[in-house]
C-alpha cells in the first residue's frame, strides 16, 4: 500500500496558541482516512494544513513536513498544492450566481483552459463522478448552483473539486448538514472516488467514519492519540482515551 | 461521563443476563439433585422452569438488539453486548442440558436402582464450578479467572471419558443394568456439555475485556497475557 500524504512533525498555530503538537501520519493512497475527535481537538486544522488552507488565516502558521506524492507542499506555491489537493467543506459553497456548468468548470478556467470541447468533457465526467450528472444534465446552463438542494450542492462542490483532477480530496464534515439520504449518497460517492484518489475526511459522526474509512485517526487536544485501521479503532482501540471517546465516556 | 442513559442500560442488560444465569444454574442444581434423590417432583420443576428460561433468553436478546440498533455502541461496549448475546444463548443451552438430564432421571426412576461406576455428583460439582467461575469472571470483568475456566474444561473432558469407559464396561458385565448405565452415560455427556457452555462463556468474557478471540484454541497467548 503506497503513501499519498506523508506528514512529519506537523505543528500549527493560531497566533501564540499551538493547535497541533507535532503530528506524524502516513495517509494511504486510494483509501479513505477518517479524522475524528472532540470539538477543538485540531482535526479541521490538521486537514487544512494538508492543502495550505490553514495559512489563509492571517494569524495562523504551520511548521513541519507535508509531502504529497513526494512533493513538499510548503516548498511550492499554494495554488499548485490546491490543484493537487481538493477540498469540500461542511457547508456547500457553490458560486451562487454561476450556472451548474460554470461552477464545475471554474477551476479549469482559472487555470487557463478555454477549449470548449475539453471543458464539456470535464464537466460531464466530473458530474458523473460526483453522481450528479443524471439529475442536472438537462439544466446545466439554465440553473444556478444555488438553486440545487443541499445534498446536490455538496455533490456539485465535489464535482468542482474533481474537475481539476486532484490526487487527494479533503472533506471537512461533508455530510453533517445533510439529511440521511443525501448523506448516504455522499458516502456511496466516497466509495467510488477512493478507487482513484485519496480521501481524508473529518467527521463528528463516528458511524460515518466506520462506514467509509479504512483508516481512522483520533485527535485530542492537538495530538494524534491513535491511528490505525478503522475496524481496530472502533472495536478494540489500543489507547484508553480513544476508547473513552468513542464509547461516550468523555467528549 | 456522557451517554449516561446508555451506560445505565448496559448495567440493566448485565442484571438481566445475570438473572437468566441464576435460572440456568438452578436448573442444573435441581436436575442433579433429582438424580441423587430420584425425585420426580424436582424433575417436574426443571421442566416447568424451562419456559421461564426460554422467555428470559428472548427478552435479553431483544434488549441487546435494541441497544445495538438504538445506541450504535463502539469498542468495549460493542464487545460487551455481543458477548451478552452469545452468553445468553449458552445459558439457554445450559437450561436445555438440565432438561435432558431430568428426562433421563425420569427414565431411571422407573427402573430398578443400580450401583453404577460413575460419580455424577462429582462431575456435576466440577461443571457447576466452571459455570460459577465463568459467571464470576463476567460479573467482575476478570479475564484471568475466565482463562482458568478454559483450563478446567480438560478435567471434565477426562471425567466424561472415564465415565464412558466405566459405564460401557458395566453394560457388558451387567446387562441388567444396561438401561440405567445408558441413562447415566447421557447424563455425564450432558454435564460435559454444561462445562462446554461455561467454556464458551469464559471465552466471551475474554473477548469482551481484551478484544481477543480465543475460541478453538486461537490466541492462547492473548488469553493468558
Amino acid at each position: 500500500m503506497s503513501t499519498a500524504v506523508e506528514v512529519r512533525n506537523l505543528k500549527a498555530w493560531f497566533g501564540p496558541t499551538e493547535a497541533l503538537h507535532g503530528i506524524d501520519m502516513s495517509i494511504a493512497s486510494t483509501h479513505a482516512t477518517a479524522v475524528i475527535g472532540p470539538s477543538g481537538c485540531g482535526k479541521s486544522t490538521f486537514i487544512r494544513c494538508l492543502n495550505r488552507m490553514h495559512e489563509t488565516n492571517p494569524e495562523a502558521r504551520a511548521e513541519g513536513e507535508v509531502k504529497i506524492g513526494g512533493m513538499d507542499i510548503y516548498g511550492v506555491p499554494a495554488v499548485d498544492v490546491r490543484r493537487r489537493v481538493g477540498m469540500v467543506f461542511q457547508k456547500a459553497n457553490p458560486f451562487p450566481t454561476m450556472s451548474i456548468y460554470d461552477n464545475v468548470a471554474a477551476g479549469l478556467k482559472l487555470n487557463g483552459m478555454r477549449d470548449r470541447r475539453v471543458l464539456d468533457e470535464v464537466v460531464e465526467h466530473s458530474l458523473q463522478q460526483a453522481a450528479l450528472w443524471e439529475e442536472v444534465k438537462d439544466v446545466l446552463k439554465k440553473k444556478s448552483g444555488a438553486s440545487l438542494s443541499g445534498g446536490q450542492q455538496q455533490r456539485l462542490c465535489i464535482a468542482r473539486s474533481l474537475a481539476v483532477d486532484p490526487e487527494v480530496l479533503l472533506m471537512d464534515e461533508p455530510a453533517s448538514a445533510l439529511d440521511p439520504i443525501s448523506t448516504a449518497k455522499i458516502e456511496d460517492l466516497i466509495f467510488e472516488l477512493k478507487q482513484k484518489l485519496t480521501i481524508v475526511i473529518v467527521t463528528h459522526n463516528m458511524q460515518q467514519a466506520s462506514r467509509v474509512a479504512e483508516f481512522t485517526g483520533f485527535f485530542l487536544m492537538g495530538s494524534l492519540v491513535e491511528f490505525d485501521r478503522t475496524e481496530k479503532i472502533f472495536t478494540n482501540p489500543s489507547d484508553k482515551r480513544t476508547e473513552d471517546y468513542i464509547t461516550g465516556r468523555f467528549g | 461521563m456522557t451517554r449516561i442513559r446508555f451506560h445505565q442500560e448496559l448495567e440493566e442488560l448485565k442484571h438481566r443476563i445475570l438473572a437468566m444465569a441464576g435460572m440456568a444454574e438452578q436448573a442444573v442444581d435441581l436436575a442433579v439433585e433429582a438424580y441423587t434423590e430420584r425425585d420426580l417432583g424436582l424433575c417436574q420443576r426443571v421442566l416447568t422452569n424451562e419456559a421461564a428460561i426460554n422467555r428470559a433468553e428472548r427478552e435479553v436478546d431483544e434488549f441487546a438488539i435494541d441497544l445495538l440498533a438504538m445506541q450504535q455502541p463502539m469498542a468495549i461496549d460493542l464487545r460487551f453486548i455481543l458477548a451478552v448475546i452469545k452468553i445468553n444463548a449458552d445459558l439457554e443451552r445450559v437450561g436445555d442440558q438440565a432438561v435432558n438430564i431430568v428426562q433421563r432421571v425420569m427414565n431411571m426412576i422407573e427402573l430398578a436402582p443400580a450401583e453404577l461406576p460413575v460419580d455424577i455428583p462429582a462431575m456435576a460439582a466440577r461443571a457447576r464450578a466452571m459455570v460459577r467461575d465463568a459467571l464470576r469472571a463476567f460479573i467482575e470483568g476478570d479475564p484471568e479467572l475466565a482463562r482458568h475456566v478454559l483450563v478446567a474444561d480438560d478435567e471434565i473432558d477426562r471425567m466424561n471419558k472415564e465415565a464412558f469407559a466405566a459405564l460401557s464396561a458395566c453394560m457388558q458385565s451387567k446387562p441388567d443394568w444396561a438401561a440405567q448405565a445408558l441413562d447415566a452415560l447421557s447424563i455425564a455427556r450432558n454435564l460435559e456439555r454444561v462445562a462446554d457452555h461455561a467454556t464458551n462463556i469464559a471465552e466471551d468474557v475474554i473477548f469482551w475485556i481484551r478484544g481477543a478471540d480465543v475460541r478453538h484454541g486461537a490466541g492462547q497467548s492473548l488469553a493468558g497475557s
